[in-house]
């Protein structure tokens, strides 16, 4: 007999945050299972500063990457998400990892595990990178800023954490037995808050001395917000003008209710439901998904992020695949989606004309704001061109998908005005 | 047949449904259609063995319609039973709503 509909609260928002989950919505009778309680799986489940703040507001809470985390509040992810692009939303993104490096021998430490220019990056600016492995492949991404020349701060993904410390670790203690000057500190005394959206800069302006509008995209600053030291950045994962705060984890709560109350129900508390929804559309990257360990920044389309000095000189993990790649193109490539039909996603089949595997979706779903179903893949190169008619196998269906460049939506970052 | 309000309460908007063609025949518990939300798909399960006499194109057009009224105007498909004794397992509405009490502790 099929199982009950009591087993598709927890365990079918899951996964939600970030891919799709089929499940069981029937109700048949007799015989369905107790549905599984999972205490022991809740209790183990780390908690931010503003757990008790989302139970209060309404949020749905789900693991994420071994945290308990609002998938989403009262309003559901389509408005959520629309009201970011209009308005402003507040994100709770403590699972997050930040960490520093210090020393006058971290960028020399750094370079040797991202393919990033550390070197040639401004102090008070950051940029995104990638940790490679020795295949070429990603083994996370990061948004890495100069603090000064001696100090780097870096913020990884909460799921990649123990992968990404260990890595650094295990490259950190030989480079420092050989004399170098640098140590790391994992700022778990931090906690990290995303304020996105048109509404972010007027009301973070309420609590900071600084004129944020000279402030611009991927700008760094250590800056006092009502009243507490915290490391701002003017950066996101949504596409919309916005700032990703660091501050004191005794003060994340008191922060956030600040923020809250100015934004006057203007900016919401955001999850991860809308978040996800909301990078798609910006055409931005979710690991996991869409960079793999067994995919290089070349095919993910991030050979932006390796300098020409980098390419030239190599000195990162798998240096030597990625310099071929950029001589002569990798096999496959990512592209956008825009697909008719059921929303295709992670891991139906992107087809030719004819019918033919040419490649796999990574992420998909239906945008909010475009009202059109939107995807990210990876197709054999070749076929990767914008406007590229091609097809996608939905659940044994296929339907109609060209191929379209991203981001889906327009971003709208801060950046200074041309020739200023 | 269609979906609980508890059942489209737990998905979201929906964004997109999935319906199956007329005449087609089902054994009670199999995977008949499929009605997605922004961040999942969900098949539905024939509640009993069946034919399809008729299905709800309105539901196609504006999938949005389930969240609103999932009992009324957003049935998705009218079945043909095959076998009334597959009537007797199915639970009753207060039954059913016992079952939903019991997963939300």
């Amino acid at each position: 007999m099929r199982k009950a509909a009591t087993h598709l609260s927890k365990s079918a928002l899951r996964s939600l945050a970030s891919q799709h989950v089929t499940f069981n919505l029937s109700v048949l009778s007799s015989g369905f299972a107790a549905s599984r309680r999972g205490y022991a799986d809740e209790a183990s489940l780390k908690k931010t500063p503003l757990y008790d703040y989302h139970v209060e507001n309404g949020g749905k809470m789900v693991p994420f990457a071994g945290w308990s985390m609002p998938l989403q509040y009262k309003d559901s992810i389509m408005d959520s998400t629309t009201n970011c692009r209009e308005n402003g939303s507040l994100f709770d993104v403590s699972h997050m990892c930040g960490l520093s490096l210090k020393g006058k021998d971290s960028i020399a430490f750094l370079e040797k595990l991202v393919v990033g220019d550390i070197t040639a990056l401004a102090p008070g600016t950051g940029s995104l990178s990638v940790f490679t492995n020795e295949k070429g492949g990603i083994i996370d991404d990061t948004v890495i800023t100069k603090v000064k020349d001696h100090h780097i701060y870096l913020v990884v993904n909460a799921g990649c954490r123990d992968k990404d410390l260990a890595h650094i670790e295990s490259h950190l203690k030989p480079f420092q037995a050989s004399g170098k000057d640098v140590k790391w500190h994992i700022h778990d005394e931090r906690s990290l808050l995303a304020l996105q959206g048109p509404l972010a800069p007027t009301v973070l302006q309420h609590f900071v001395k600084e004129d944020l509008s000279k402030m611009y995209f991927s700008d760094f600053k250590m800056i006092d917000i009502n009243g507490y030291p915290c490391f701002l950045t003017r950066t996101g994962y949504t596409g919309e003008d916005g700032f990703e705060i660091s501050v004191p984890a005794e003060n994340a709560l008191d922060l956030t209710k600040a923020i809250m109350e100015k934004g006057e129900g203007k900016i919401r508390l955001t999850g991860l439901g809308a978040r996800d929804s909301l990078r798609l559309e910006a055409g931005l990257c979710l690991y996991g998904n869409d960079l793999e360990q067994h995919i290089t920044p070349i095919e993910a389309g991030l050979a932006w992020t390796i300098s020409k000095r980098r390419r030239a000189e190599g000195g990162f993990l798998g240096a030597d695949v990625i310099q071929k790649q950029i001589q002569d193109g990798p096999a496959r490539r990512r592209v956008g989606l825009i697909a008719s039909g059921a929303p295709p996603r992670g891991h139906c089949e992107i087809l030719d004309l004819s019918e033919k595997v040419i490649g796999e979706v990574t992420s998909g779903g239906f945008s909010p704001c475009l009202k059109k179903n939107i995807a990210m893949g990876y197709v054999s190169s070749g076929n990767h061109k914008n406007g590229t008619k091609l097809k996608v196998s939905v659940r044994g269906r296929i339907s109609d998908a060209v191929i379209t460049k991203m981001p889906f939506v327009p971003s709208k970052y801060h950046k200074p005005a041309e020739g200023a | 047949m269609g979906l609980t309000s508890f059942a489209v309460d737990e998905l979201g908007d929906v964004v997109f449904v999935e319906l199956p063609e007329v005449g087609a025949k089902y054994e009670q518990g199999e995977s008949i259609c499929t009605v997605e939300s922004v961040k999942a798909s969900s098949a539905v399960y024939a509640p009993v063995g069946g034919e399809v006499i008729e299905v709800n194109s309105s539901v196609k057009e504006s999938p949005e319609k389930l969240n609103k009224d999932p009992f009324g105007e957003s049935w998705l498909v009218k079945l043909k039973v095959a076998n009334h004794d597959h009537l007797k397992s199915l639970l009753s509405a207060s039954d059913y709503e016992g079952l939903v009490e019991q997963s939300k502790h």
